[in-house]
């Protein structure tokens, strides 16, 4: 396992996986660095994004750092970091310099109000099929409620609900 | 200058209790830059969300674009770094400690146990968004469209938003 590739490839490689990744780019990192360049096998990948979800943060950016860091220390995860978010954000800066600029424009305002719905609709199905794979019983489900009460609805400062609530999920789920 | 570093600061803890993805500390970034700061209206809170999903890309970057539009380049600084600095910090502690596995007892108690509270957090996301709707009938049925292809098909989410903006330039919302 110790294989090594430069800063450069990996560079690279995440530029390209960054830059292909309209619409989610875990499909992406999967058929780019697995079943192109076989640089880690399906089920290294699936543990890396078990990981990457007790990490806080963007899963794919985790995995992106730990990958880089694998095969080539420090240096490799910043150069793999560089390659991810390169092209992603220069897009955005655009995006944003020409919502800045055109934002009052009643057409742009009726597509951001379509696009906010859509928007909307996606986060939620993707809770949604999230919460359709949990396990039905009555103290995780109570767990999501506080949360989604505590924090949509009562508006409550998110860090106070989280401190709260997160010493009783996970001693309610410990086994040694 | 003091303000830039609360910026900062708030998103840095924000993006330290992350766990389950960044749209999961969503409420709290509204809570402090539109109803606490004022820094953006919520319009603006929840367009830069949607304008960011037509970039490619880890999603979270939105972020950057929120912080865009309250502050400028620096303010982008400080919402980008506050999301990724703590994210960096984290995985590359787990890589130089060679956590292979996601299965030791507090790695299980925090995706298990964590789990259905960050469910809520994203749960309390969407609810954000579709507040941001204002009452528009139009606007519901389009974000149930929306959640129903998402489930029910494998088209590509860029797709589904394109036909959102057309459907909001054609008057529907």
């Amino acid at each position: 396992m110790p294989e090594t590739r430069s800063a450069r490839e990996l560079f690279l490689t995440f530029a390209r996986i960054g830059a292909s990744g309209f619409g989610g780019v875990n499909y992406w990192v999967r058929r780019i660095l697995v079943q192109e360049k076989r640089w880690i096998s399906d089920g290294e990948y699936l543990e890396g994004l078990a990981l990457g979800q007790i990490i806080p943060g963007p899963n794919v950016y985790n995995l992106t750092v730990m990958l880089g860091y694998r095969f080539a220390g420090v240096r490799g995860a910043f150069a793999a970091v560089g390659g991810l978010l390169g092209v992603p954000l220069a897009v955005l800066l655009v995006l944003g310099l020409l919502y800045n600029r055109y934002s009052a424009l009643p057409v742009l305002q009726h597509a951001l109000a379509g696009m906010t719905a859509v928007a909307a609709g996606l986060l939620l199905a993707n809770a949604v099929s999230l919460a359709a794979a949990m396990p039905r019983r009555v103290l995780p489900w109570t767990f999501l409620m506080l949360a989604f009460v505590g924090v949509g609805v009562l508006r409550w400062p998110l860090l106070w609900v989280m401190a709260a609530l997160s010493p009783f999920a996970m001693a309610s789920v410990w086994r040694r | 200058m003091t303000e830039w570093l609360a910026l900062l600061w708030h998103f840095l803890l924000l993006g330290s209790v992350a766990v389950g993805g960044v749209s999961t500390v969503m409420p709290d970034m509204h809570r402090y830059v539109v109803d606490e700061n004022a820094m953006v209206s919520s319009r603006e809170f929840s367009d830069v969300y949607a304008l960011a999903q037509a970039a490619p890309g880890p999603n979270a970057l939105w972020v950057t674009l929120l912080g865009l539009q309250a502050r400028g380049a620096a303010g982008a600084l400080a919402t980008t770094l506050g999301i990724l600095v703590p994210a960096t910090v984290f995985s590359l502690i787990a890589s130089a400690l060679h956590a292979r596995h996601a299965d030791t007892p507090l790695a299980l108690a925090i995706r298990r146990g964590l789990a259905p509270v960050a469910l809520g957090f994203m749960l309390a996301s969407g609810w954000l968004l579709l507040r941001s709707i204002e009452q528009s009938v139009g606007g519901y049925a389009l974000a149930l469209i929306a959640l129903g292809v998402a489930m029910g098909t494998r088209l590509n989410p860029l797709w589904v938003m394109a036909a959102g903006a057309i459907a909001g330039v054609a008057g529907f919302v």
